[in-house]
């Protein structure tokens, strides 16, 4: 069952990188977010004693709020320099963890005995199926076409009147949420952390499932995520070569399809929203 | 102490990619791959000159294919598909390394008898000293290479804009593929240098100074050689004070930590022009 | 007939490095009227724009709408106070269709439920499904609401432009250089739209170099050179005018 705690804490992974991409930012440190999530709701819930649903909020809560301040000095960035300067947070967080609080945490070595028993399925799937539904809803209101406007063309999308510092930072902070919450639902499943899991390839991964699956639309994710988590089942064969795989899928995909196998002109076709067509006249 | 030569050694290969405003994620693999090959050919019954020349042109070669699959096909689209093209190529090098190699370290066989020295209180041994200096020498030869050739200035003329450069008669695909093969070169070379002086040759060696090389860059700004000179050198400074005043492992909290700083406080680097940036409206 | 001041240029002034682009302007624009803004080549009259909407800071002077300083706002509150414009080069979204274009400008109109996140009432989506689609069927987009933008042709592009700049409802359109790259039946065809535009009381101010569109559409013209104003006044004063004439002499037509 361990491939289905795996698969839901993957999807969230990706729902995290998407809310940034979709506002047109890439965030490679995204494993930063996770770690503070998970760091924090296990020290709530080993040192503090508190119940799993508030710590695992407040470690998203706390690191949406890290997202948000990260946020504002990333307005100014864009492109390559912002997938740098993420990637150069997720690796301080890491550092972090590894040298500070080590009392609280173990440090290098690791935080153990997070609770007794690993939380059930059906924890992890209720988040993922409560941000399914969120990004479902996003997607089709305005704030959604505001956030393809921005990530199309952001000074015009200004220029049209879309807020778009609200709009990026808000994005920027979701995504920190959702990764937070997922770190705590790893730290409460996996019942042991180190800083170690979070480091720069965790990251890449999420950025990989989005990237895959498809850019423009937040299905591509949860479809990248679902690939990559199935897939080493699938590739048993591939052995030890499974990296090498991957390695050679991402470069052929960027050239045959850079924006991923979901597109939303894929998606329009199989599934038909109303108000994309206009009120019929 | 000196471990700032390996800061140093690393930027020398970035350098010609930040010429060019591009990102190659995958250095850090070419410069493993450049002392994996010379460890084999040594092993192989190579005299070590050979061995070193033929993996230095195997690394320049494999810069030149990694320019075909992931740079040239995406000119005219977004800078973030090579990005990630590099980090599969990446993915993919480790991997393969990791299976035809084997994971463990190894190291060369005895090249010549190092000699300690003590300058002041620092022991410094002849290995580092001749990296130390082939550093220099490198960096002096790149920048007069590129403030005073032709070839230098087509570069230059390339990373400002490539149709311009075209048209002012640059042959803009052959310099973009010496740029990329002479870098391969230079990441080779540092990786044997690096192996040499270090005694460590494993498949994931390339990884931290392929991201302190990229930093390096990005701190001292892209677009410019001299930049990503002092860029290098401050992050080797920062590396080594942190290592004197806090401890190693706070080493990598310092390096990223200036990353970040540098990158919200300047986002174009200390002497570095964002060109793609600059909205024409 | 009193006509209401919409947007006052107070010596405004801009330079980039060491290079002044707009030299000590002022302007008045006034409700109900048709402005042109022309100039030769260079002289400032984007940067104008850019100026207005707040892409760039005035290095000196203030720019006014009904007391409030626009030099103050940023980008996106000065199109919500009613100020929406065109770009030369188009600049669409390439990844939506048609339809979301005006949508996307609608925005505004609509007050924030949780931050435009939740989908709106039934009544307030119809509303703002109406006026999209009273804005497309007035530039004859109606048919192709579905398309993808990026896949239209250039004339088309242009309206769609025009279509999202007016989905913000402004009070005044900036128009810059619309009739560039469209052939003769285009022009006339979006001329007529123009005044369409117009007398549903939108002012308008259009940058352009086809002095037949300007002479025939425009109330009143502003007269741009080296980024300062060396006329102002009816088509028919500026053609005579002396100063005009000479910018333009050497200028292929």
């Amino acid at each position: 069952m361990d491939i289905f705690s795996a698969l839901g804490i993957n999807i969230l992974l990706a729902l995290s990188v998407y809310s940034p991409f979709a506002t047109g930012q890439l965030s490679l440190g995204n494993a930063g977010f996770m770690a503070i999530g998970a760091y924090v709701s296990a020290i709530l819930t080993v040192h503090l004693s508190l119940s799993l649903f508030p710590s695992l909020v407040a470690g998203g809560m706390i690191a949406g709020m890290v997202g948000v301040l990260v946020g504002f000095p990333a307005l100014r960035i864009k492109g390559i320099f912002l997938a740098m300067i993420t990637l150069a947070f997720g690796e301080i967080t890491r550092n972090f963890f590894m040298n500070f609080l080590s009392s609280l945490t173990g440090g290098t070595y690791g935080f153990r005995g997070i609770g007794d028993t690993p939380v059930s399925l059906a924890w992890i799937w209720g988040w993922v199926l409560f941000f399914l539904v969120f990004f479902f809803f996003l997607s089709r209101s305005r704030t959604g076409l505001s956030m393809i406007a921005t990530h199309d063309d952001a000074i015009v999308s200004e220029l049209v009147g879309i807020n778009i510092v609200r709009l990026k930072i808000g994005a920027f902070g979701m995504g920190a949420f959702i990764a937070g919450v997922a770190g705590g639902l790893f730290a409460h499943y996996y019942l042991y952390i180190e800083p170690e899991f979070f480091n720069v390839w965790k990251s890449i991964h999420m950025v990989l499932f989005v990237i895959m699956g498809g850019m423009l639309t937040f299905w591509g994710g949860v479809l990248g995520a679902t690939v990559f988590t199935l897939l080493p089942e699938f590739t048993r064969v591939l052995q030890d070569w499974r990296g090498a795989f991957f390695g050679a899928v991402i470069i052929g995909l960027m050239i045959a399809r850079p924006s991923g196998l979901l597109t939303r002109e894929l998606l329009r076709f199989n599934f038909r929203h109303p108000d994309r067509k206009g009120p019929l006249s | 102490m000196l471990g700032s030569t390996y800061a140093l050694i690393a930027i020398s290969f970035t350098l010609l990619m930040g010429i060019l405003n591009m990102l190659n994620f995958a250095i850090g693999e070419v410069f493993m791959l450049g002392a994996i090959l010379a460890l084999t050919f040594v092993k192989l019954g190579f005299s070590f000159y050979w061995a070193f020349l033929l993996a230095i042109l195997c690394s320049g070669g494999i810069c030149l294919i990694i320019e075909r699959l992931s740079f040239r096909p995406f000119r005219n689209t977004s800078p973030l598909i090579p990005l990630l093209s590099t980090i599969g190529v990446s993915i993919l090098f480790q991997n393969t390394a990791e299976n035809i190699w084997g994971a463990e370290r190894s190291q060369f066989p005895q090249w010549m008898e190092p000699i300690d020295f003590h300058i002041g209180p620092v022991l410094v041994s002849s290995t580092q000293l001749i990296i130390l200096g082939a550093a220099v020498l490198l960096m002096i030869g790149l920048d007069l290479f590129v403030q005073r050739t032709r070839m230098g200035r087509g570069m230059r003329a390339v990373a400002e804009n490539i149709e311009t450069a075209n048209i002012l008669g640059v042959n803009s695909n052959l310099t973009i593929s010496i740029t990329f093969f002479v870098s391969g070169l230079l990441a080779g070379a540092s990786g044997i240098l690096f192996g040499l002086s270090f005694y460590i040759v494993s498949p994931f060696m390339g990884m931290e100074p392929g991201v302190k090389g990229i930093s390096a860059m990005i701190v001292g700004g892209m677009g410019n050689l001299r930049g990503a000179i002092i860029g290098g050198m401050f992050i080797g400074i920062i590396e080594v004070l942190s290592v004197a005043y806090i401890g190693a492992p706070a080493k990598d909290f310092a390096v990223y930590g200036a990353l970040f700083l540098a990158l919200v406080i300047r986002p174009q680097g200390i002497l570095g022009m964002i060109q793609s940036e600059r909205e024409r409206i | 007939m009193n006509r209401n001041l919409l947007l006052a240029l107070k010596e405004v002034s801009k330079s980039f490095g060491g290079l002044l682009a707009v030299n000590n302007l002022s302007l008045n624009i006034h409700q109900g009227q048709i402005y042109g803004l022309i100039g030769p080549n260079g002289a400032g009259k984007t940067t104008v724009f850019n100026l207005i909407t707040g892409v760039y800071p005035c290095t000196k002077g203030s720019i006014f709408s009904e007391e409030v300083d626009l030099t103050r706002l940023k980008p996106h509150s000065i199109v919500r106070l009613g100020f929406a414009r065109t770009f030369q080069t188009i600049r669409l979204f390439v990844n939506m269709t048609t339809w979301e274009h005006v949508m996307v400008g609608q925005n505004l109109s609509a007050d924030s439920s949780a931050g435009g996140v939740l989908p709106l009432g039934f009544g307030r989506k119809r509303d703002l499904e109406r006026k999209a689609k009273e804005i497309l069927v007035l530039l004859g987009l109606w048919e192709i609401r579905n398309q993808k933008a990026s896949i239209l042709p250039y004339g088309i592009q242009r309206k769609v432009e025009i279509a999202r700049a007016l989905s913000t409802g402004p009070k005044l359109l900036f128009l810059d250089e619309p009739t560039a790259g469209l052939n003769i039946q285009e022009t006339k065809d979006l001329l007529k739209t123009l005044n369409q535009i117009h007398e549903q009381g939108v002012t308008l101010l259009i940058i352009e170099h086809d002095m037949r569109v300007i002479m025939e559409l425009c109330d009143h013209i502003f007269v741009l050179n080296f980024g300062q104003k060396i006329a102002e006044g009816s088509p028919g004063h500026i053609q005579v005018n002396e100063q005009v004439i000479e910018a333009y002499l050497g200028k292929e037509e």
